[in-house]
């Protein structure tokens, strides 16, 4: 059986390539996309303790967060398409409607 | 043989996200995206969860990621998102990843004795997650079906485009 550390520094490498994606990304759409690396890099965690510990209660937490996802990138994906429509742009640089 | 499987998927899943770090066209990223959760959809099969699997390879890689699609096709850039100038945010990003990982595995190198446990080698079946779901996780999970019905209704509200006059 393959020990539980092993999907646990997985699960760690693909939440900090994640938040490398998302710094260095310049389209509000790819850095959507690196959000959605960093739930599944969760998910794989909590997946990977609920083995360990052997219990249950981390398949069902895993099973919000894919629903929750999916509700977040409804509307996230609603409002980048409205962003779009007003500025003819999804570059992040772009965004600087509260700059002072 | 499941080392082997677990090795290939993991490479094939980092593999994708930095494909999709280097990548530029957006429609290829959120197609290497869907590799990469489908790769992990085979990684969850391994850790005893097949329920989680199945529901990961359909709504993520299946759901949503054809979502994420539509809106790429939906705003058509003409030209791609031109190379960054500013390199220094690159370096950045690259040191606060190396301090990241060294954080995260210092914070959990407790609990690493906890997943060397050798605990849960049955398949944890579909019954049991349901049962526990439909019992003590009742109220979240109704909770949920209005969470999803609001986000959509949210959605189509804010696409909707306004009647004139």
């Amino acid at each position: 059986m393959i020990p539980g550390s092993y999907f646990f520094i997985l699960s760690v490498i693909l939440f900090v390539l994640g938040v490398i994606a998302f710094f260095v990304k310049r389209d509000l759409l790819t850095q959507f996309l690196s959000i959605e690396v960093m739930l599944n890099a969760g998910n794989l965690a909590f997946l990977a303790f609920a083995r360990a510990l052997n219990s249950l209660h981390g398949q069902v937490i895993v099973f919000f967060i894919i629903t929750v996802a999916a509700a977040e990138a409804a509307v996230g994906l609603a409002i980048i398409l409205l962003i779009f429509r007003q500025k003819k742009t999804i570059k992040s640089e772009d965004m600087n409607l509260m700059k002072g | 043989m499941s080392y082997f499987l677990f090795f290939l998927l993991a490479v094939v899943c980092v593999g994708a996200v930095l494909g999709m770090i280097f990548s530029r066209n957006q429609a290829y990223n959120a197609l290497l995206l869907v590799l990469a959760f489908a790769a992990l959809g085979g990684i969850f099969g391994l850790l005893s969860a097949p329920f989680i699997a199945v529901v990961q390879i359909i709504i993520y890689a299946g759901a949503i990621m054809v979502l994420f699609i539509f809106v790429i096709m939906m705003i058509n850039l003409r030209v791609g998102i031109p190379a960054e100038k500013k390199k220094w945010t690159i370096y950045l990003s690259v040191i606060l990843a190396v301090f990241l990982i060294v954080e995260v595995i210092i914070a959990a190198k407790g609990s690493f004795q906890a997943l060397a446990a050798p605990g849960g080698e049955e398949i944890a079946s579909p019954k049991a997650l349901g049962n526990l779901l439909f019992t003590e996780y009742l109220y979240p999970f109704e909770i949920t079906s209005v969470l999803i019905i609001a986000a959509l209704v949210g959605a189509i509200i804010l696409v909707k485009k306004k009647e004139k006059g």
